[in-house]
């Protein structure tokens, strides 16, 4: 197996509408709703919850509606 | 900007950095979304005329960053049909729900796509009217509940659901007809392929082609976002299968 | 000087266009105007305009404003049935304060009608036709030579004041012939910033809409276009006078009906009744000013307004004479022409 490219997501507080969409199209499961949380429209919004196990896949970005995704790749 | 990292995706410029007013986990945005990745990634914003429709896109211009007009209900086809005759070296879209392409709109899509009029319809069904709060559209499905067909859609009166992809399909003048979805991200990543393949076609100037995306309604549904995936997985794909119904871009000379 | 011709009066409409500079034409056949898009048809392998016939009148009243909004010099023409189909795309035209030429070439109504002349479009021309507050620039030609005039004149007030302009003719005048004396040809170069053509770098994205959800926005916008009305209310009115200067009583009328009574006004001087023939040529703006002048004079009897409906205009003559003077109307329909003897007998009634 190739090793898993690191990667890291920045997902925009306020952007996001906790549609929840990208949580369950993760591979690795490292999004999740912040239920503790709510953004100034009274949603929880989707985060990174764990940052070492994001591959950069990029399925959440393309699956986001509100294009509220920043996906980062580590630099080799 | 993270160090030791670089941005492989990022909003693409030709959205505008606005809240978009759609319901959360609502596929217009994402179509908007992708269709504005596929604008800026063929550097094509300078020549790019967009038309929106009445209903949820209503304020589609708000948001997408090319010249646009505001359609009457139901008259995108025809607004894009004369836009494309008079400036045909542009990349025309109109954009449209169930209603404005399947209802009103019906006569203007059939003869649009009939004269294989060179542009790309964009059309969203979601098998509800959105904006004027949930009633029954000509795709609603049978037995599915709306305001207006509180017991559910009956075939003997409404009819069965419009199937348009395989509708205009039989007209000669389209060129390229695919529905799509947006349901997961290998569906996402197919719809952006399709809005792209179109707009290629489009510069080719072979004739029409038509995207129809399988789309969701959470609020008209009354169901979450990650819910409605569902509804569209094991209701809405039987009905309306996901595919190409027409491709003859590959023969046809360009013009 | 131009080329002179005896046209047939949709086919010097046609020409006339082509020779403004049409750009676009998008139509559908109705009787009493299908001559037009015949002749575009015909004429379409020498000239560079686009044709479509589209699939009905509210395709082509919507490819007018799609082509519109993209900056090109359109129109379409139609009769009755098809304008009133065409009113919710004109509504939107002049709200986006787009230039297009419209032509009604009226037939009978209300319903599906006749096929023959009728001037009973004349309130659904003149109070805009469709929802909202506008209005759209109204001309009445009463000959083949002023359809071909008012072609030119309608396209350049379109783009000039930014507004739908419409030609309201007639069955007769569109399907007669006579003389008619043809303008060179221009070569259009439109500058329209606003239009819809690709947002370049430099500027900002072109939206055409009629579309305000905020009232304050909508009501600016209203507020706007009645101050565009108001500067066209006041330049660009247009009549006619014929032997006015010593007239008792004052007949108004326009179009086709206005040929008529100008027999009417001879026939009556010669058997000794001082009349005289006031024509709207545009009939929004109307000439209320005009009107409420000579309606002021001492020496006018009445006024009698003349037209081939129910009583359209004569409540404009109303409202311009506002009291001073008595105002009658004699009206025939159903495409019925009225005769100069049936016109005279009905003044001379009220002169008694």
């Amino acid at each position: 197996m190739p090793p898993k490219a690191k990667g890291y997501v920045e997902i925009s507080v306020e952007g996001c509408k906790g549609c929840g969409l990208c949580v369950v199209h993760c591979p690795v499961e490292c999004l999740a709703m912040n239920l503790s949380d709510t953004n100034s429209y009274g949603l929880h919004y989707a985060y990174l919850s764990k940052e070492d196990v994001c591959i950069a896949c990029q399925n959440c970005s393309v699956i986001c509606p509100d294009a509220a995704i920043t996906v980062y790749k580590k630099v080799d | 900007m993270k160090e030791g990292y670089k941005i492989i995706y990022q909003r693409p410029k030709t959205l505008l950095p606005k809240r978009m007013h759609y319901c959360p986990g609502c596929f217009h945005s994402t179509i908007h979304k992708l269709l504005m990745e596929v604008v800026e990634e063929l550097d094509i914003q300078d020549k790019t005329v967009g038309v929106c429709p009445v209903g949820c896109a209503v304020f589609a211009y708000e948001y997408l960053d090319v010249d646009m007009q505001e359609a009457a209900h139901g008259r995108a086809a025809a607004l894009a049909t004369a836009i494309k005759r008079m400036l045909p070296d542009r990349y025309v879209f109109s954009y449209q729900g169930d209603g404005d392409l399947a209802a009103i709109g019906t006569a203007e899509t059939i003869h649009a796509c009939n004269r294989g009029e060179k542009f790309t319809f964009i059309f969203i069904n979601n098998g509800i009217y959105g904006m004027t709060g949930g009633q029954m559209a000509p795709t609603t499905l049978e037995g599915q509940k709306t305001t207006t067909s509180p017991y559910g859609r009956e075939p003997q009166k409404a009819g069965l659901p419009l199937k348009m992809a395989e509708m205009v399909s039989q007209l000669p003048g389209v060129v390229y007809a695919e529905r799509v979805s947006c349901n997961t991200p290998a569906n996402a990543r197919k719809a952006k392929r399709a809005i792209k393949k179109a707009f290629e076609i489009q510069a080719k100037g072979l004739g029409t082609t038509f995207i129809e995306v399988a789309s969701n309604c959470p609020s008209g549904w009354k169901c979450t976002p990650v819910d409605s995936l569902e509804w569209l997985k094991t209701k809405v794909y039987p009905y309306y299968p996901l595919g190409v119904f027409k491709d003859e871009s590959a023969g046809k000379k360009e013009v | 000087m131009g080329e002179i011709k005896f046209m047939k009066g949709n086919e010097a409409l046609a020409e006339a266009a082509i020779r403004a500079g049409l750009q676009g034409y998008f139509g559908y056949p109705i009787t009493p105007q299908s001559e037009v898009v015949e002749y575009l048809a015909l004429e379409e392998p020498k000239y560079n305009y686009v044709l479509i016939q589209a699939e009905s009148e509210v395709a082509s009243i919507n490819m007018v404003y799609g082509a519109a909004a993209a900056g090109a010099r359109v129109m379409t023409t139609t009769s009755s049935p098809g304008f009133s189909l065409m009113q919710e795309g004109v509504s939107y035209i002049a709200c986006a304060e787009l230039p297009c030429l419209l032509v009604n070439v009226n037939r009978g109504g209300p319903g599906l009608g006749t096929i023959q002349a009728s001037q009973g479009d004349y309130f659904q021309a003149t109070r805009g036709g469709g929802h909202g507050d506008y209005r759209v620039i109204v001309l009445g030609p009463n000959s083949v030579q002023e359809m071909v005039d008012h072609t030119f004149l309608g396209f350049e007030l379109a783009d000039k004041y930014r507004t739908p302009v419409l030609i309201l003719s007639d069955g007769a005048t569109g399907q007669m012939m006579e003389k008619v004396v043809l303008p060179e040809p221009i070569e259009y170069k439109p500058n329209k910033p606003w239009a819809t053509t690709g947002k370049t770098p430099d500027r900002e994205r072109n939206i055409v809409t009629s579309l305000y959800i905020q009232s304050e926005d909508m009501e600016a916008v209203n507020i706007k276009l009645q101050k565009k009305y108001q500067n066209i209310m006041e330049n660009e009115v247009r009549w006619e006078e014929y032997k006015m200067d010593d007239a008792e009583l004052i007949i108004t009328a326009y179009g086709l009906a206005s040929r008529v009574c100008k027999k009417v006004v001879d026939i009556g001087r010669q058997g000794g009744i001082k009349m005289g023939l006031i024509r709207p040529i545009t009939l929004w703006p109307f000439p209320m000013k005009k009107i409420e002048e000579v309606a002021a004079l001492d020496h006018i009897k009445f006024f009698l307004s003349v037209e081939m409906n129910m009583g359209q205009m004569v409540e404009d003559v109303r409202l311009s004479v506002n009291g001073k003077k008595p105002v009658y109307f004699y009206g025939r329909t159903g495409g019925i022409l009225p005769t100069p003897e049936e016109v005279l007998e009905y003044a001379r009634k009220q002169l008694k």
